[in-house]
């Protein structure tokens, strides 16, 4: 999707900050010079695109529940089979491959420090496969948006 | 360590310009409306309120506090940097002595290139890194320059590092907590 001068402006200026006001569209469509339906219907198009997952909140989980960080070393042929099963643990809600001995990485997220746990366990058990367990110590930054170089772009 | 406690969307929302006590299944329902993000329609709260029984009023109420708990840490469009054409994501990780990652943790964070950048215990002798940096870029060359400059900058030249590009994203959401799995 070609996205004009006025969707970069949008994404640009709401990354960070949306108006909580009974009318946001309006507010975000005198700031950027168009009108309020116009505002909706790009980032209907942005959302349906894929360009946008969502117009916002995003939530710092941490606060209500608890996530760690784990890897696994499959074997390359077992690869997928080994993810499919990570995706079919409850709680999980990243899982990628990457190049490295562990070459699956996934975030198991729960309730409570018990559960997740007992859902580490579970899925190691599962697994048959050596896993390490990552929690965060200290977080330095966290993904609050990042200016994008649209010249870089393909 | 994340400390689990009480969810926090439960508390009562105070009184806010004439907003009083607010139904803590109201504000439960609203956690989960959000989470797929915030109505296209001219009254988003209001269609919120719609939803969750509350009203317009309390729901803008219980972001704006939200926000100023840290619950809610970002209020604004969620963009897939993927689509855009940001395909190359790399888990950078480092081993760096224990006294100065904080202070490292701190420097890299503030690269415009770094998204994430948190520290996590070692696991010797498998995992001897304590420091990871998420880096995304339009290519895995530019990704590779971001860093080859990141480290020159900092002199990180002897630093015991591995780059993890992914190769597959099997699965990428943001975590649900007040949904049943």
């Amino acid at each position: 999707m070609r996205l004009d001068t006025t969707d970069r402006q949008l994404i640009n200026l709401f990354q960070r900050e949306l108006p909580v006001c009974e009318r946001p569209y309006e507010a975000m469509s005198r700031q950027l010079g168009i009108a309020e339906e116009d505002v909706i219907e790009r980032l209907q198009l942005l959302q349906d695109s894929q360009v946008l997952s969502r117009v916002g909140p995003v939530f710092e989980h941490s606060r209500a529940g608890t996530s760690l960080l784990a890897a696994v070393a499959a074997p390359d042929e077992q690869l997928d089979i080994v993810a499919a099963r990570v995706n079919r643990a409850p709680g999980v809600n990243h899982n990628y491959a990457r190049e490295h001995t562990y070459n699956l990485w996934f975030v198991m997220t729960a309730p409570d420090e018990d559960t997740l746990e007992e859902r580490l366990d579970e899925l190691e058990h599962q697994l048959r496969l050596p896993m390490l367990r990552l929690p965060m110590v200290e977080a330095h930054h966290i993904d609050l948006g990042f200016d994008i170089d649209w010249e870089a772009l393909p | 360590m994340t400390a689990s406690s009480s969810p926090e969307y439960l508390t009562v929302v105070p009184e806010i310009a004439g907003v009083g006590p607010v139904s803590a299944w109201g504000l439960l329902r609203l956690r989960q409306q959000l989470e797929r993000g915030l109505p296209l329609t001219p009254r988003p709260y209001q269609a919120l309120a719609e939803l969750t029984g509350l009203s317009e009023q309390e729901v803008m109420a219980a972001i704006r506090q939200w926000q100023d708990q840290g619950l809610i840490k970002r209020f604004g469009l969620v963009v897939r940097h993927r689509t855009l054409g940001y395909t190359a994501n790399a888990m950078v990780v480092w081993d760096i002595p224990d006294n100065q990652v904080l202070n490292l943790g701190r420097t890299l964070a503030r690269a415009p290139f770094v998204t994430l950048c948190y520290q996590r215990p070692r696991r010797l002798p498998d995992w001897p890194y304590n420091l990871f940096c998420m880096i995304h870029g339009v290519d895995r060359q530019r990704v590779l320059s971001q860093l080859a400059t990141l480290i020159a900058d900092q002199g990180l030249e002897q630093t015991p590092h591995a780059v993890l590009f992914s190769t597959k994203a099997y699965r990428q959401r943001g975590g649900r907590y007040v949904s049943h799995d």
